[in-house]
């Protein structure tokens, strides 16, 4: 079998996944980070590999995520791209034309939105903890519920409570409270949702035009009761793709698949690189006041990789050669 | 007496210059880096913005070599900044640093207000002299913005990553170590020779320029290194305020001619914002609407959370981005943020702008 991998590598999740030379999906990992990545990337690579018939060709790897060029360095990538272009690919490419991509993972939230095919504006939002996979998984924990049942209960509302959103703390204040007026779990979880679309639209769309068709990926797009708000509120169709959880991963190999049209080989060191050693370490340097602190990257004892040097005093030592740089790709 | 003042981009070079000129003992503080942020962060009040925190952290870090004398900057109108100076100097008299304190207000009505606190300083020094020490000052806050700019120029071009900021820390020890007329002259070639020698390669570039408030878009630790990062990604920027074109704006009351004024930024933003906000608000609405007349491929607007005048601009920027069609992307500093998630949104709306440049086939 020939085909391309895609690798994203998240504060939360490491996701790999391998798409056949038709660019279909034929394998999707899904793995806890866990403050170790590359670990974490080792064990994805060595379990695909166990899943990929012995004669597999990779012929281009993408890397994606905020783990990206350690991912990059280490697996050898062709393309390394940020997470907004690659969400919008794997979007594009799952429903095309379409023009609003909602993304809501567990630390972050994302809006793309895109028109005849090209990002045309995008919003973040990484510093409000509320309308992130996380505060659903805590508020879950909290009232002991399963996350999968979660979205469940929330289709069971009959009257949704309206609950402050505008801030995890107040939104989990408010709902103790609303608990305490007696309100049923139905509606306290269908408010619960409600707000943090409400917050997300207020937070990251900020009034930006959401035009249909609207793709939502992301872990969160597993709950029922986060589609039936954004379905509600907004008065459109949602939809959600088949592989919603690991669109980066998928974007970051069709674009792999891309570049490797170009006739270009790839750089893929192969998933022999899942045995090697490696290892991250960091030290601070006293060359002058800057203090930088110096991240390294070991391959079996070899430094293969320094960056967080203001003065390229470490980075540079490394690119030998003529360390000609691609600019604008 | 031994001065130091906050750090802002490479102020000190030009501050340096004026107070050795006049025979005053000077104290840079270490560049802004982990350590003074973190000391400053830990002492400032949680909302107070970054400029606060890391001027704090340089003066906490100066006065341990030795500092005695702070000499800073004031304000007036709607914005903080105004009384940072006090707020700093309770906030370090309470930690128990014995600091003298001298504000510079810019002068309201005649500049002689400001030469009479830089006398104040200077003591034994004849006017005349201390004339000269604000000139050489001055023209050292020129060259450097001059060589900025050059390096602005170079990084999207330059032939080996990294050659171009090499060059213009070397550049930049030159010129810092120039202490008289004479020496700075040879000092002005010797730079400029220096980003002469960086290899460029001609290749596909977009033009973005850097808007907001003054300190986050100078001071390059506190927009994580914004310039070097964009030109890395083959972009050449332009900031809206450098150094010595403020200094003329706003300590000497537009003297110098032919230089760019931030007046024409306020004129320019009239059909959105036809009053004062407090800072550089107007400014950032109005730099907006020239860059897009210069016709720049994008902007990015710089502010540090907090900062009042800047979210009123950040507020009406989309209609200026609707109204003109320059992409706008707000980047929002403080001790929170994570390199990480800078460079994820300076890639994505790089990505964007080349996209869009390259679907209008606009790409020489
Ligand atoms: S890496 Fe370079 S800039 Fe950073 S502390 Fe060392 S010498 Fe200074």
């Amino acid at each position: 079998m020939k085909g391309f991998l895609g690798i994203d590598v998240g504060s939360v999740s490491t996701n790999l996944v391998f798409l056949d030379d038709d660019r279909v999906v034929q394998h999707v990992l899904y793995l806890r980070t866990q403050g170790r990545p590359l670990q974490t990337l080792q064990e994805g690579l060595k379990k695909l590999s166990r899943l990929l018939p012995p004669k597999t060709v990779v012929r281009g790897v993408g890397t994606t995520g905020s783990g990206r060029h350690l991912a990059g360095v280490m697996v050898g990538a062709d393309v390394i791209k940020n997470e907004i272009t690659t969400h919008a690919v794997a979007a594009s490419a799952a429903v095309p034309g379409v023009q609003t991509v909602l993304e809501i993972g567990g630390q972050d939230s994302k809006l793309i939105i895109l028109r005849h095919g090209l990002v045309v504006d995008f919003a973040m939002n990484t510093v409000c903890a509320a309308g992130t996979g996380s505060f659903l998984d805590q508020q879950a924990a909290r009232l002991n519920l399963p996350v999968d049942q979660f979205g469940e209960l929330a289709l069971s509302a009959t009257s949704p409570v309206r609950i402050a959103g505008r801030c995890a703390v107040f939104a989990e204040s408010d709902m103790i409270h609303k608990q305490q007026m007696g309100h049923s779990l139905s509606d306290i979880v269908a408010g619960l949702c409600r707000a943090l679309v409400r917050n997300y639209l207020n937070n990251v769309a900020k009034g930006k035009p959401l035009l249909p068709p609207i793709v939502f990926q992301g872990g969160v797009a597993a709950n029922a009761g986060m589609r039936q708000a954004f379905a509600e509120i907004l008065g459109q169709e949602i939809i959600v793709p088949p592989n919603y959880h690991v669109m980066g991963a998928v974007g970051a190999a069709l674009l792999a698949a891309e570049h490797a049209l170009s006739g270009v080989p790839s750089r893929f060191k192969g998933f022999k690189v899942a045995q090697h050693s490696f290892a991250t370490g960091g030290f601070s340097c006293h060359g002058c006041p800057n203090n930088c602190e110096i991240v390294e990257i070991r391959e079996e004892g070899q430094i293969i990789a320094r960056w967080g040097d203001r003065c390229g005093k470490w980075s540079q030592e490394l690119d030998s050669g003529c360390g000609e740089v691609e600019k604008i790709s | 007496m031994r001065v130091t003042f906050p750090h802002m981009g490479n102020l000190w070079i030009s501050l340096k210059a004026m107070l050795t000129y006049l025979g005053v003992q000077v104290i840079v503080p270490p560049p802004c880096n982990k350590q003074a942020l973190q000391a400053g962060a830990k002492w400032a009040p949680e909302f107070a913005c970054l400029p606060l925190k890391l001027n704090l952290g340089n003066f906490i870090q100066a006065r341990e070599m030795g500092a005695d004398t702070i000499v800073m900057a004031g304000g007036c109108g709607p914005c903080r900044f105004g009384y940072y100076a006090q707020v700093e100097h309770v906030i370090l008299h309470d930690l128990g640093y014995n600091y003298q304190l001298v504000v510079m207000e810019p002068p309201e009505k005649h500049i002689g207000e400001l030469l009479q606190r830089i006398k104040y300083i200077t003591g034994q020094n004849s006017w005349w002299q201390v004339m000269q020490g604000i000139r050489f000052g001055f023209r050292k806050a020129c060259l450097v913005d001059q060589l900025e700019k050059r390096a602005f120029y170079l990084r999207p071009r330059e032939k080996r990553s990294g050659s171009t900021d090499k060059a213009l820390q070397e550049a930049l020890a030159t010129v810092d170590a120039a202490s008289n007329w004479r020496e700075l002259e040879q000092a002005k070639h010797q730079a400029m020779q220096r980003l002469d020698e960086v290899k460029t390669v001609q290749r596909p570039v977009l033009r973005v320029a850097l808007i907001g408030e003054i300190y986050t878009l100078l001071e390059p630790f506190a927009n994580l290194e914004l310039e070097k990062r964009l030109g890395e990604m083959g972009v050449e920027v332009d900031r809206s305020i450098y150094l010595s074109e403020w200094i003329n704006d706003h300590l000497f009351l537009g003297l110098v001619r032919g230089m760019r004024s931030s007046k024409a930024f306020s004129q320019a933003a009239a059909p959105y914002l036809a009053h004062f906000v407090g800072g550089h608000g107007q400014e950032s609405v109005g730099s907006a609407v020239y860059y897009a007349r210069q016709g720049y491929d994008g902007a990015i607007h710089v502010l540090p959370f907090t900062c009042m005048p800047e979210i009123v601009a950040m507020g009406i920027l989309p209609r200026v981005s609707q109204g003109t069609g320059l992409p706008v992307m707000s980047l929002i500093v403080d001790e929170h943020s994570g390199a990480a998630g800078v460079q994820t949104r300076l890639e994505a709306f790089v990505d964007l702008l080349a996209r869009q440049k390259r679907h209008k086939g606009a790409f020489a």
